[in-house]
This record gives C-alpha cells, sequence and structure tokens, in this order.
C-alpha cells in the first residue's frame, strides 16, 4: 500500500484588494514500481479534485490521462518496473493551479528530445509513443526535470490552470 | 474482469468496462489475439462502459487493428463517450479506425 501524507496551508494573501486567504492542499505517496499501483492512486487524485471543484472534464480526461501517463512512465521506462525501487508523486492544488509531480528512480531522460507528432509517417502505426504527445495536450504546461549529477531521480512536473 | 467477450454473428464484441489502461492492456489484446488465433476476422470494441483510454490503451488498439489487416480482418470501435473521441482525435486515430456510436449501429453495418 502506498505510504501517505496529507497537508493543508492557508497562505494570506494581501495586496490592493481586501485580504484573502487561499487553501493549498498538498499530498504525497510513495508507491513501488508496480503497475497494479497506478490505477488506485489516479481514482485518489481525481477524487481530490473533484472534491475541490476542479471541471468535471478535466476530472474525466485531462487529470487521470496525463497523470496516468506520467506514472506509467516512471514505473515502466524510469525503474524497469522493479518493484525494489519507488515512484514518489506529489500533489498540489491553490486557487489557480493544480500541479502533479511524479519522480522516479531512474536516470531519467531529456523530454525536449521526444517529440513524437501526428505529423510523423509512423504515427498511425506504432504502438507505443504517444504519452508524452498526450501529457502536453492535456495539461497547460509539463516540465521535465532531470537528476543532478551523480544522483537518481527524473522528475516530471504537470500543471493545469483551474479553469 | 475488465472485459466482456460476446459473438454476434461473425463479429465478436468485445466491451471494455472501466478503463483501458496500461494496467490491463496487455490483458485486452491478447483477450483479442485469442479470438483472432480461433479465427475471427471482425472484432468490435465497445465502449459503452468506458471512461477513458490512455497512450498504452490506444497503442494496443493501433497495434491489434494491424495485426487484423494482415489476416483479412478488420476491428472497428463503437460507443466512444465525448471525452474518448477527443483524444482520438487529437492523436488523429480518429482516421484510423472507423467509429461507431453505439454497438447496434456498428454490428448493422460490419
Amino acid at each position: 500500500m502506498p505510504k501517505r501524507w496529507r497537508s493543508f496551508e492557508t497562505v494570506a494573501v494581501s495586496g490592493n484588494v481586501a485580504p484573502v486567504s487561499v487553501t493549498i492542499v498538498r499530498r504525497e505517496w510513495t508507491i513501488s514500481s508496480n503497475i497494479a499501483h497506478i490505477e488506485p492512486l489516479v481514482s485518489e487524485v481525481v477524487s481530490l479534485c473533484l472534491e475541490a471543484g476542479l471541471s468535471p472534464r478535466a476530472c474525466r480526461l485531462n487529470i487521470p490521462v496525463a497523470f496516468t501517463e506520467a506514472l506509467s512512465n516512471a514505473i515502466v521506462c524510469g525503474n524497469n518496473e522493479d518493484e525494489r525501487r519507488s515512484v514518489t508523486a506529489k500533489f498540489a492544488l491553490d486557487a489557480e493551479l493544480l500541479t502533479l509531480e511524479v519522480t522516479d528512480d531512474g536516470d531519467g531522460f531529456d523530454a525536449s528530445t521526444v517529440n513524437f507528432s501526428p505529423e510523423d509517417g509512423d504515427w498511425l502505426v506504432r504502438e507505443d509513443g504517444r504519452g508524452l504527445f498526450l501529457m502536453r495536450s492535456l495539461m497547460d504546461r509539463v516540465e521535465s526535470q532531470r537528476p543532478t549529477k551523480g544522483r537518481r531521480g527524473h522528475t516530471v512536473r504537470l500543471v493545469l490552470k483551474r479553469a | 474482469m475488465p472485459f466482456q467477450i460476446e459473438t454476434a454473428g461473425d463479429v465478436v464484441v468485445v466491451a471494455v468496462i472501466g478503463q483501458l489502461v496500461v494496467g490491463n492492456r496487455q490483458e485486452f489484446k491478447q483477450s483479442v489475439l485469442d479470438e483472432v488465433e480461433r479465427g475471427a476476422r471482425r472484432i468490435l470494441v465497445d465502449f459503452s462502459e468506458t471512461g477513458y483510454v490512455d497512450s498504452s490503451g490506444l497503442g494496443a488498439l493501433v497495434s491489434l487493428n494491424k495485426r487484423l489487416r494482415e489476416v483479412g480482418g478488420e476491428l472497428r470501435l463503437a460507443a466512444l463517450n465525448e471525452d474518448m473521441r477527443t483524444l482520438f482525435e487529437l492523436t488523429r486515430l480518429d482516421t484510423l479506425f472507423r467509429l461507431y456510436a453505439s454497438r447496434a449501429e456498428a454490428l448493422a453495418q460490419f
């Protein structure tokens, strides 16, 4: 079973308008590299998003598909489905943004060099290679952070603006 | 069981219950390949009880489509919800498959 942490922060924001408080919801999970862990974790994140009032469409499509892709890449490509290696997922939601971070234990890759697209000649016949395309299509921002020299751990960050 | 397999005449209908994603795509693919091995040439995948599909699920469909064509058969898809339609349009896989609004419509035209 994944380990979990849950935290809430209330941050006072002031400016030219009346001060408001913004609640930031944060969660973190660590799971072993088994694809069976993906669906329950995606389901939990979708529940959090629905509870927080994100759009039903984002909760049915953008979030579950993009998060599934990130977890799948981490478990299958990053950690080679080696259950001794772990994947960490972080969830942060504030008044403007949903941020999901997935970190594997692998050496990572340069996501900017992976640009499969429907323009490619073999796009309609290849079995794989659509994961990053889907993440980029369904999220407002996708960032990839490779480990620093001598360390392991590749992070993909998915950012979605609240409608 | 995430899939239900039935026959309607010479069409094998595979209904996907829940999601078609990395966690079950191999089971799905093997179930359909087993039907092809047993002689099925017309396969209809019914998505009326499916939430979403990820890139692994899409890849499994592409691979099965290729296999069916190799043996002179065809794979058709029915009852995609609005979100799945969006995924197929984004990935342009709507140009690869024949998509039908319902199982009944697909069967009537197979």
